[in-house]
């Protein structure tokens, strides 16, 4: 190769790595607050802070929705298969909220551990299936 | 290694005739595909089994998504070409394909959105991989503003390949986003290594619309450049003569 090319490919090759690594280092010191929300095992770890707005996700644990019946409140445990955060909201819960399914709620930790939810977001999985496919599943199941 | 073809390229005649003959098949290739993926998608694939009908989104959403990352990615590489071989055709090509990748980009977001609304519940959050994405629309209106602002086109090309080479950085953040941090996105459905968790019925008019967008876009680009090739070459013989016997 021409030596000015091979000179000029060397200092943009350089350059690219200094940088990439910078803003690879800033990621990473960032990193927690890249973080959209707290798991629960963060939160059980007291790595979360109590009284200021956070977000906590992980899956609705079965059989743990509790609903007022007559207001919105709705309360329910989200788990990350090590530890589980109970949340309690107010309001209507998006169309995919279900047991099973991920969520993230935005809201304040209470004293005893509590999520005061005041917005729940569900969490879609990758996974996409026709409903007559988890049909065929559920009833082999069910076999 | 034969690198003649490289050379070739390199040469704005060579590829303004290679580019007649190859934009216009793209383009409508291209789009008899993207109208039968989308047809396909939004009304003969089945529906989700959780999301019902609002999943068909992925149909113009993934394509759109993936072809802006592409753009981009086409962009850092004409970037490092310009620089380091000052390639007449490198510069040509970052400036016909951002204003692509960005319609591509701002559809992907805007597409995401409306997806969000009746899937997650929000239209917007601050997760890592709408951030990213975001900043790679940024990137796209940035390489349009200098490309732009400055009127000396031997200066503005090398200011233009220096963004589009340092932005491409962006792209493997934008990839990996929701596999390093806590998102709401979901993790990629297709991966190279293994299955696709979508059954054939689904992602075959996936396939489809995807592929037709990316012949479209590639041919929208070569006409794209054609058109810049013609004002940059104004003053060769070649164009001349091309003008006179073909007319624009």
């Amino acid at each position: 190769m021409h030596p000015v090319r091979k000179k000029r490919m060397i200092t943009i090759a350089v350059i690219l790595v200094i940088l990439a690594a910078a803003i690879g280092l800033v990621m990473y010191a960032l990193s927690q607050n890249i973080n959209l929300f707290y798991s629960p095992t963060q939160i059980a770890q007291g790595e979360a802070p109590h009284n200021v707005t956070i977000r906590a996700g992980g899956m609705v644990v079965e059989g743990s929705v509790e609903r007022h019946s007559e207001t919105l409140d709705v309360a329910f445990s989200v788990t990350d298969y090590q530890h589980n955060v109970r949340i309690q909201y107010t309001g209507i819960l998006p169309d995919l909220f279900r047991e099973g399914q991920g969520i993230v709620a935005q809201g304040k930790l209470n004293e005893n551990g509590v999520l005061i939810a005041s917005e729940v977001l569900a969490k879609h999985d990758e996974e996409y299936m026709p409903p007559e496919v988890t049909d065929a599943l559920e009833k082999a199941k069910a076999q | 290694m034969n690198w003649t073809w490289f050379h070739k390229l390199g040469s704005p005649k060579w590829f303004y005739q290679w580019a007649s003959n190859w934009g216009g098949r793209c383009v409508y290739l291209g789009l008899a595909l993207l109208v039968i993926g989308i047809i396909w998608g939004l009304g003969f694939a089945p529906a989700d089994y959780q999301q019902g009908n609002s999943f068909r989104i992925i149909y113009i959403h993934v394509p759109v998504a993936v072809l802006a990352q592409s753009c981009y990615l086409g962009m850092g590489i004409a970037g490092f070409v310009a620089l380091v071989w000052q390639m007449k055709l490198a510069p040509v090509f970052i400036k016909s394909v951002a204003p692509v990748g960005a319609v591509m980009a701002f559809i992907a977001l805007v597409s995401g959105a409306i997806w969000g609304k009746p899937t997650w519940g929000t239209w917007w959050v601050w997760d890592a991989r709408l951030t990213s994405v975001l900043v790679l629309f940024l990137l796209y209106m940035g390489v349009i503003a200098i490309q732009n602002a400055i009127d000396d086109q031997v200066f503005a090309d090398k200011a233009v390949a220096v963004v589009s080479l340092v932005g491409v950085i962006n792209l493997p953040i934008i990839k990996y986003s929701v596999e390093w941090w806590n998102t709401l996105h979901q993790p990629a459905t297709f991966k190279l290594t293994e299955k696709p968790s979508m059954p054939m019925e689904m992602w075959l008019p996936l396939l489809f619309s995807a592929l037709g967008l990316y012949l479209f876009a590639a041919g929208l680009a070569m006409w794209r450049m054609q058109n810049e090739v013609l004002v940059r070459e104004r003053k060769a013989s070649w164009v001349k003569k091309e003008v006179l016997e073909h007319g624009v």
